[in-house]
């Protein structure tokens, strides 16, 4: 390339400096200091821009979009509130670990500072729920940075960054460099590796066990497929137990014979029994959040506990572990199999014989049964139908947050990892709606459903209009129980069951509001009438909106109330009016 | 099986809320670049992390680096979670707990040393009073003029404060401090 050859203006460095870093989608919305990019998008044919409804949901759409393939998500919003918007999918793309770039205008670099129009401190707002951030004073910084930005997105602990790009930079022209000549910061370089003495040490301890368990996490999904392969391969070498947080579910495939459910605050008895009671544990690429470890210093107490994490800092951060091995999981997963197929004298299986009829004696309470009904749907009965009805299908899932998500989680079965979207750590409802329009542009011949709730889905639901734009047929299926179900299930745990503004009383008509934006509305509330509409959702090709009418008091269980431990499980067929209202007590109270 | 009927500090060590606050000395080694002062001092408040001094100043121009000196306060828990949610933030090259590594050296503290300018106003003898202390604390007078004393202190912090405090009754105006410096004894760099 002469030097003249790539002297170009900051907008065509953007585009230039996308298609080079492998962009083929973006999302985002116009506005008066993006508006230089937006001309150079309508000049190009290689990259296409998703015009989403509200920034939010072009941020969402591009986690989805990165969770559903693996690669960097991008979403693209204009100055000031704009940029306020994505505060929300960046907060919750960092809580996830997603990678996502996003690129935002800023007022000119001569405004900055003055309360110009539209102007606020984009740098100053997302350094917080950012994993990097940058200001771009000068358009020669700018290929640089883009590229650097991909780069930090994607590598390490994967998160979102924000490039925020003044309106005059985006006019100037200036000197684009390829990724070839990138010189990436040297201050961070993450440490893929594990020590071999960790992992040999956790080999060692693994060998040991009589109890054993494997608890894994996104970290496991963000590795990239072989992580999930190698991960399968430990627990078939090892005869181990595993279970999985809400955020590692599709690793290990729901069906295998090593499977115990999700753990949590909602998940199966016998994956929580087993880590409260378990010797040692292995926990890979999760991080011991709270609503996994219910009341720590009652966690598992009697386990030796071996951590794999790329982020040295998720660490010894809530539980303090016997073994932390930093690295990325597929190579320490590479290690962790070959230092076991090389062990001297692998353990029996009698070692292990007496934890798993244990095992199966937990597994026998079945802590996921439910009263089935003729006459009304039980939400978790219409899970279990659209599971029956999707799962030899190429299906990607979606959730919004709440107890529809709860429910997903314990009845869908994933049994691939990248197949299941939803807001995990930051619980953000209004999440599953973009998500699945994203991935349904990643992924156009699947079928992209969004489990909803009707109280979520009116958080993001202007994106419907978007989907219509752009021939995305998600569905939406709405586990309509005309409440705010996880807060009034709440209110009756801790507040006596005054259903403050848990219940929504001017409820939308869904399937004529799917209709209004063009799309197609189903409405169910027999269940013997459930299997066929399920069907008839599957087969539109336009988009759908599916008002599933459930049983509006249902509650989640199993679930360990606040403040307890993994051996206080309150079990759906314990769970009567009075247990409730005494689940929790007067510490657990101030918890949430 | 009850939880609280669980045998305690079992198999691994337990965290226990016994543990003592410390004070403790970092060394951050970050590139100098708009807003990293922002980012170290975000993680402190969004964390709820203390400080108890703060310092940063470029210390290698060629290669952009600042040295930022940061005494906080928390338990060991929290000291190496600091540590490492500072290693985390992408301008960080290195961080050193300078407490942690005296003690592996064999000393009890690292070097810590403070400057302070010290403005005191009056006049007969609480004046002669004033600089006869600033001889014995070895303070340099910078400004001066017939109704007041400008000192310049260096050294530990409690000797400041203690400066400081006898300087108050003879007429003290205003005290400006630069925070702590820091660095290990011997010859091995951070």
């Amino acid at each position: 390339m002469t030097g003249k050859d790539n002297q170009m203006t900051g907008a065509e460095i953007v585009l230039k400096a996308l298609k080079d870093n492998g962009v083929e989608h973006i999302f985002g919305y116009p506005g008066g200091a993006v508006l230089p990019i937006y001309d150079e998008i309508f000049q190009q044919d290689d990259i296409q821009h998703i015009l989403v409804r509200h920034e939010q949901g072009a941020g969402h759409a591009a986690e989805g979009y990165a969770r559903s393939t693996g690669k960097v998500g991008v979403m693209l919003v204009t100055s000031g509130p704009g940029a306020t918007n994505a505060v929300t999918p960046l907060q919750d793309a960092l809580m996830d670990s997603v990678p996502l770039v996003c690129l935002s205008g800023q007022v000119p670099t001569t405004l900055i500072g003055s309360d110009a129009f539209q102007e606020c401190d984009t740098v100053g707002i997302t350094r917080p729920c950012t994993k990097h951030n940058w200001l771009v004073k000068d358009v020669n910084d700018l290929a640089r940075i883009i590229h650097e930005a991909f780069r930090i997105a994607q590598s390490g602990r994967p998160g979102p960054v924000v490039v925020d790009i003044p309106k005059d930079i985006q006019f100037a022209t200036g000197t684009y460099t390829p990724p070839s000549d990138h010189v990436a910061q040297k201050s961070y370089q993450p440490k893929l590796q594990g020590d071999l003495n960790a992992i040999k040490a956790a080999v060692e301890l693994m060998a040991t066990a009589r109890r054993p368990v494997i608890y894994s996490g996104g970290g496991v999904v963000n590795s990239g497929p072989e992580a999930s392969k190698l991960l399968r391969e430990l627990v078939e070498l090892t005869g181990f137990p595993i279970t999985s947080t809400l955020m590692g579910l599709g690793s290990y495939p729901a069906s295998g014979k090593s499977w115990l459910g999700m753990l949590g605050m909602h998940g199966s008895y016998e994956a929580n029994m087993t880590m409260h009671d378990c010797d040692v544990m292995v926990c890979i690429g999760a991080r011991f959040d709270d609503r996994i470890t219910g009341r720590l210093n009652a966690f598992s107490p009697n386990s030796k506990k071996i951590h794999i994490d790329i982020d040295p800092s998720s660490i010894n951060k809530n539980v303090r572990v016997d073994v932390g091995i930093v690295g990325d999981i597929t190579h320490v997963l590479e290690d962790m199999v070959r230092l076991w197929r090389a062990l001297p004298k692998k353990p029996e299986a009698a070692q292990t014989a007496d934890w798993w009829s244990q095992i199966d004696k937990w597994r026998a309470r079945k802590s996921f049964a439910y009263t089935k009904s003729n006459d009304v749907i039980m939400p978790q009965y219409a899970i279990e139908r659209l599971y029956e009805l999707t799962k030899d299908r190429d299906t990607y899932i979606t959730t919004e947050v709440g107890q529809h998500q709860m429910w997903a989680a314990q009845y869908f079965g994933f049994e691939q990892p990248n197949r299941w979207m939803t807001s995990g750590g930051l619980g953000t409802m209004g999440y599953g709606l973009p998500a699945a329009l994203g991935v349904q542009i990643a992924h156009p011949e699947s079928l992209v459903i969004d489990i909803a709730g009707d109280a979520s889905i009116q958080m993001c639901i202007q994106e419907m209009s978007a989907a219509i734009q752009y021939n995305a047929p998600i569905k939406i299926f709405i586990l309509n129980n005309q409440y705010m179900g996880m807060v009034r299930q709440w209110q009756q745990l801790l507040h006596g069951n005054r259903l403050s503004n848990s219940y929504t009383e001017a409820m939308p008509d869904f399937v004529k509001l799917a209709e209004a934006y063009g799309a197609v509305g189903i409405r169910c509330d027999k269940p013997d009438a459930l299997d066929d509409a399920i069907l008839e959702m599957i087969n539109v090709k336009k988009p759908v909106i599916f008002d599933c009418r459930v049983a509006n008091l249902a509650n989640c269980f199993p679930m360990i109330p606040s403040g307890k431990a993994h051996n206080e499980m309150l079990l759906p067929d314990e769970a009567t009016d009075e247990a409730v209202a005494n689940a929790i007590d007067a510490k657990g109270r101030q918890l949430v | 099986m009850n939880a609280h009927l669980q045998p305690t500090g079992s198999a691994y060590f337990i965290a226990k809320e016994t543990q003592v606050a410390e004070s403790h000395t970092l060394s951050v080694l970050v590139d100098n670049e708009p807003g990293v002062l922002a980012r170290v001092i975000g993680l402190f408040s969004g964390r709820g992390y203390n400080i108890e001094s703060l310092t940063v100043s470029e210390t290698e121009h060629q290669a952009h680096l600042s040295r930022i000196t940061i005494v906080t306060r928390g338990t060991p828990h929290v000291l190496e979670q600091i540590k490492a949610q500072l290693e985390r933030i992408v301008p960080v090259h290195r961080v050193v707990d300078l407490t942690v590594r005296a003690r592996d050296l064999g000393h009890e503290r690292p070097l810590e040393r403070e400057l302070a300018l010290v403005k005191v106003s009056g006049v007969g003898e609480n004046r002669v009073e004033a600089l006869r202390l600033a001889d014995a604390f070895r303070a340099n007078v910078i400004d001066a003029n017939i109704e007041h004393f400008v000192f310049e202190i260096t050294g530990k912090v409690s000797k400041i404060d203690q400066f400081i405090a006898i300087m108050k009754p003879l007429g003290l105006i205003e005290v400006c401090r630069t925070g702590i410096a820091a660095m290990n004894r011997g010859p091995q760099g951070m």
